[in-house]
């Protein structure tokens, strides 16, 4: 095994697509751009290509760091570069930031061009398959027919998982991690609370609160706390942070008091400072609706039928936002129509945010996969 | 085509790695090709390599354990990371021809849930132990201890194996649950058939098990 490097420094690139899309909501954009970065090189037979998508929060920005921003680590730094799990010194990696989203590609905060102002709440609602058929504009442009294989965890593994079903013919092997066929009425209910939090700040406007010069802060910040609570596991939670107080005593007043309560504060500060609340909508509202099965009569199998892609699917021991029950559940459907699968249930206790991690047996099945994999 | 099986000679029992292959090629002589196999507890997953190679198989593994599952994966074999003593409600009834369980029944505790859910997702089963009735594992008893063996590679101490049971008992177990025994072979330690008193005489047991009819 060679040794573990980074990508170093890299930096995004951006292209336009001039063609109009047609969404699955009936709207259309007439034309749209994407920011990316890609590591490593393409090979002559463009067989090396993998797509990294991300989930909720996260974008095209997988691994490396900028040159004027040295502190700025790419999201799945510990996965992808020379030597990692997603080597690329074999494979050509490629992160997008996706069609909707708040780091650069067409979204909510692009200027409409009928307009002249930001879309805003006027920025139709994508969902992950209109995702899927961006991230297809972006394979032709990188002259990329197939994928080696599409790999994400959480919301990017229903983004894999959906590249299996809209262009079968286009991926060999789907990686789907911490994910789930479609969510649950309690992952439906923890979305609207989130949506609940944003709608309702007064700073929102109706979506329209750049036109105001504001943006939802506490909406948003609400939104992520209620998040963060799912992405972590009771027993973790318990370890980290325990019953910790702040000031060593009980203040009976409504400030901090316990230490969980100033971590969750924190991370809803942080997010609602770089995050877009109407992209942060948007995307929950396509979590919601991914559901592959629901043309095929909740079958899931019938839904997968059409997949011709290899199968790595792994879940964590501690997710309960997306169990790993719910793994089992794309897992039974591909045996169903005998497709490979591998699926591998990692004891870890970070909970839903072990797939971020660098837990070492995790790391290992990627690796081991990814290594199988030919070029 | 025909797969040659090792043998031992009378002086030299089969070392582990030709106990192996002895074991395999027992198994695949009752798999045709291109079956629809599962294997339940697959460690690395070499028997479904091998079944892949030779037979042609289309197969997919069951295994509980972290460093096995990644071994399959490593070995390109298709591998589920499932309890099965928790049961096989996932699988389809009838999705597979062949489920086989080789050396590992004696190291589960579900026994009869096991057995029942193997003839429920599979045409027939495939299975492999050892005999504790063998006779040198009775003379151990005798002599005042708990067998060692090639078959019986553990101290009492370390084995994995929760179940120990005879030939005998396992085809009293079979009737009880309304199995078939379609086939019955046994070997002892030197990997020769045994025809006499099997329970006795036999190291290593294989059957090939369907439902009543």
């Amino acid at each position: 095994m060679s040794q573990e490097k980074s990508v170093g420094i890299v930096a995004p690139q951006r292209f336009r697509f001039n063609e109009p899309i047609a969404l699955k909501s009936g709207a259309q954009l007439p034309g749209f751009e994407l920011v990316y970065e890609t590591y490593g090189t393409l090979n002559a037979a463009r067989s090396n290509a993998v797509l990294v998508c991300h989930a909720l929060s996260g974008g095209h920005h997988v691994a490396g760091t900028y040159a004027d921003d040295p502190k700025n680590v790419g999201w799945w730094d510990n996965l992808v570069g020379p030597g990692k799990p997603l080597d690329t010194d074999k494979f050509f990696v490629v992160g997008v930031n996706n069609l909707g989203g708040c780091f650069g590609s067409t979204g909510p905060l692009s200027i409409n061009p009928q307009t002249g102002k930001h879309y805003g709440a006027d920025f139709p609602l994508v969902t992950v398959e209109d995702w899927v058929a961006a991230h297809a504009r972006l394979a032709d442009h990188l002259g990329v027919d197939t994928w080696a294989a599409v790999i994400g965890g959480s919301l990017g593994g229903m983004q894999a998982l959906e590249w299996s079903l809209q262009f079968p013919d286009r991926i060999r092997h789907a990686i789907v991690i911490a994910s789930a066929p479609k969510l649950s009425a309690q992952n439906i209910a923890f979305n609207e609370v989130a949506r609940q939090a944003i709608l309702s700040d007064p700073d929102f406007h109706g979506g329209h609160y750049a036109e105001h010069g504001v943006v939802p802060a506490r909406g948003l910040r609400l939104a992520r706390m209620v998040g963060h609570i799912t992405y972590l596991s009771d027993s973790q939670m318990g370890e980290k942070f325990g019953r910790q107080l702040r000031h060593g005593e009980h203040k009976f007043s409504y400030d901090v008091d316990f230490e969980i309560e100033s971590y969750l504060r924190y991370q809803g500060d942080k997010f609602a400072g770089f995050f877009d609340a109407n992209t942060y909508l948007m995307t929950t509202k396509a979590l919601d609706y991914f559901d592959p099965a629901f043309n095929y009569d909740g079958n899931l199998a019938a839904a997968l039928a059409r997949a011709k892609a290899r199968f790595l699917v792994a879940s964590f021991s501690t997710d309960w936002r997306f169990s790993p029950a719910r793994s089992r559940e794309i897992v039974f459907a591909l045996l169903h129509n005998r497709r490979h699968v591998a699926y591998a249930e990692i004891d870890c206790d970070a909970g839903h945010d072990s797939f971020l991690l660098d837990d070492a047996h995790y790391h290992a099945v990627l690796r081991a996969y990814l290594e199988n994999i030919s070029v | 085509m025909t797969y040659e099986k090792p043998r031992g000679t009378p002086r030299n029992p089969l070392t582990a790695k030709e106990r192996e292959r002895f074991d395999f090629a027992v198994i695949a002589n009752w798999i045709p090709p291109g079956e629809r196999v599962l294997d339940l507890g697959c460690g690395d997953g070499r028997l479904l390599r091998y079944l892949r190679e030779t037979k042609d198989v289309d197969g997919y593994g069951v295994e509980i354990d972290d460093e096995s599952v990644l071994a399959c994966i490593r070995n390109g074999v298709d591998v589920i990371q499932i309890d099965i003593e928790r049961g096989l409600s996932g699988f389809e009834s009838q999705s597979f021809n062949h489920v086989i369980i080789s050396q590992a029944l004696q190291a589960m505790r579900a026994t009869e849930r096991i057995l029942t859910e193997m003839l429920r997702v599979a045409e027939e089963a495939v299975i492999s132990f050892p005999n504790f009735a063998y006779r040198a594992n009775r003379e151990a008893i005798t002599g005042g201890h708990m067998p060692v063996s090639e078959d019986l590679p553990y101290e009492w101490y370390d084995t994995p194996n929760v179940r120990f049971f005879t030939i005998v008992d396992f085809e009293a177990l079979c009737e009880k649950l309304g199995i078939e025994i379609r086939e019955r072979l046994a070997f002892d330690v030197f990997g020769q058939p045994v025809a006499d008193d099997p329970n006795l005489n036999g190291s290593l047991a294989f059957y090939r098990l369907g439902r009543k009819a």
